[in-house]
């Protein structure tokens, strides 16, 4: 599904976030990319989003060279991949329910579908009572869900989660973590990183490690070994 | 999908404008001075205009004829005159009409009184054109046109010894009208540029919001395009202020400023020309939000 050909993102000569990297993550996978700040982790989601460009070495989506897109369609591209942040990057302006229904309008999804779904979705959240609110009305647990539910709305093939536990307290994280498993039980591939050992090791799933811009290892049931 | 959107923009745009209204008030207090300078500029031409029409109007020459010039010759003069293009009106005084309001003008000059009598009523003044020219620089040619084709009748012509306040009228008037202007267009862009800083800064406050629209796949359109209802908003709602701030302003002007203008009522001009200028400032308004709000977004999604 994605496939990464000796990658490489250099920004000055000792400043190389990624360097030759190449890895391959199948449909339906939930993989976690851990390593220390700056090892190049968000780097290379930021690669799969179109957000960067590889200076060297190409990024695919499905045998599409993710580089070689339009602007067009790199906007269709993004509305298949979900995506949750560690500082859950909501629209400060929008309610929670707005925040959602923005997400499926910029997919071209009618007025009677925005109205179905997103009832529905903030449900699976657990965040009916909060649809009318704004994110800084919201304790992080829920803002972070909401993200979450802003990032399934349009069933997305992938969701890509950049730290999404980095803020919050451990019953949250565990709540966030039992949410995106579930995701992935359905079907979605899900990228995660992660600082979080504990959450890495309940996982039992794909680990690959990265350090200095390299993956050094890659773990089919992994665990948090820095 | 095309409708659907554009109700969608809208409504965003509108929603942003309340929400965020402390931002908005910033741009709106902007974009008003900037639709005030652009109102105050066509009053200031208003007046400028009048003002050169009113000393204008005071500028002519005078074509004295000899005393022994017929009527049927001065009226031929007159008639020729009148065929000018550059004429506006020629006004004529008989030789009698013009003993008579010279007599009218010095009845208590009893020296002047005792001239004419001794002149056993014979007129000494010949008949007069008063001439007036569409333009003062137009003078000149008239008064050349006069001393070329009848010098037999034409005793002195005014222009040759006013000439030379009539050139400085007509270099005045034609360094105020390139002044003017370029004073105008500086003002009205200077007035642009602070209400475009002023929406880049508000826009630079929604950077993040912006970069979050982009990355859940909005298209650039879907995301400029409450940033550009927003600006139109802070433009119509601007431009409200200006013209309804006007009135007041226009009466009050009108009134104690009318003697120094020259008769000019600013309260009465506001009125009549009502309709241009809310167009002006309506369109001016939603012309610079938009524009300023299209640019400092575009900033923003240059890069993929």
């Amino acid at each position: 599904m994605i496939y990464f050909d000796k990658v490489s993102k250099i920004y000055t000569d000792d400043s190389i976030a990624l360097a030759e990297v190449s890895l391959h993550i199948q449909p339906k996978e939930f993989v976690s990319i851990v390593g220390h700040s700056g090892a190049g982790k968000t780097t290379l989601l930021k690669m799969i989003l179109a957000e960067e460009r590889p200076t060297a070495g190409s990024v695919f989506f499905e045998s599409v060279n993710i580089q070689n897109l339009k602007k067009k369609e790199i906007n269709n591209l993004r509305r298949r991949i979900g995506t949750v942040f560690q500082d859950f990057r909501l629209l400060p302006n929008k309610t929670i329910y707005e925040n959602i229904a923005f997400a499926m309008e910029v997919a071209g999804r009618t007025d009677e579908e925005i109205e179905a779904d997103v009832p529905h979705v903030l449900e699976l959240v657990d965040l009916s009572r909060k649809a009318w609110s704004f994110p800084h009305e919201l304790s992080g647990g829920e803002k972070q869900r909401a993200a979450i539910a802003r990032a399934i709305i349009n069933q997305p093939d992938i969701i890509i989660a950049d730290e999404p536990t980095g803020n919050l307290d451990p019953i949250n994280t565990h709540e966030i973590i039992q949410i995106l498993k579930k995701i992935n039980d359905l079907g979605t591939t899900v990228i995660l990183t992660t600082h979080n050992k504990s959450v890495i090791d309940s996982l039992g799933k794909r680990v690959i490690t990265m350090e200095q811009g390299k993956i050094i290892r890659d773990d089919k049931e992994g665990r948090y070994v820095i | 999908m095309f409708l659907v959107n554009v109700k969608r923009i809208f409504r965003a745009g509108f929603v942003n404008f309340w929400r965020n209204r402390f931002v908005s008030l910033s741009s709106v207090l902007a974009m008003t001075i900037a639709l005030f300078v652009i109102s105050s500029v066509i009053f200031l031409s208003a007046i400028f205009d009048f003002t050169l029409k009113e000393i204008q109007a005071k500028v002519d020459i005078n074509a004295y004829f000899v005393t022994k010039a017929d009527e049927s010759d001065v009226l031929l003069v007159k008639k020729s005159l009148e065929g000018l293009p550059q004429i506006k009106t020629v006004t004529y005084t008989s030789a009698s009409d013009a003993l008579k309001a010279f007599k009218a003008r010095h009845t208590d000059d009893a020296y002047i009184n005792q001239a004419l009598g001794e002149l056993d009523d014979a007129n000494p003044l010949g008949a007069v054109l008063n001439i007036k020219a569409k333009d003062p620089s137009q003078y000149e040619s008239i008064a050349n046109f006069l001393k070329s084709n009848y010098s037999s009748f034409i005793d002195t012509v005014t222009f040759f010894q006013n000439s030379k306040a009539i050139d400085r009228l007509t270099s005045i008037t034609a360094l105020a009208n390139k002044f003017g202007f370029g004073l105008a267009i500086a003002f009205i862009l200077i007035a642009i540029i602070v209400t475009l800083n002023t929406i880049r800064l508000v826009i630079f406050t929604s950077k993040d919001e912006i970069s979050v629209m982009r990355l859940v796949g909005a298209s650039d359109k879907y995301v400029k395009g409450p940033f550009v209802v927003s600006g139109m908003i802070y433009g119509l709602l601007s431009a409200a202020i200006v013209l309804i701030g006007l009135f007041p302003l226009t009466y009050w002007l009108g009134q104690t400023a009318q003697s120094f203008l020259s008769g000019l009522n600013l309260f009465d001009f506001y009125l009549t020309n009502f309709a241009s200028i809310f167009l002006i400032v309506v369109v001016s308004g939603l012309l610079i939000g938009a524009l300023s709000a299209y640019v400092a977004v575009r900033r923003y999604l240059k890069h993929k």
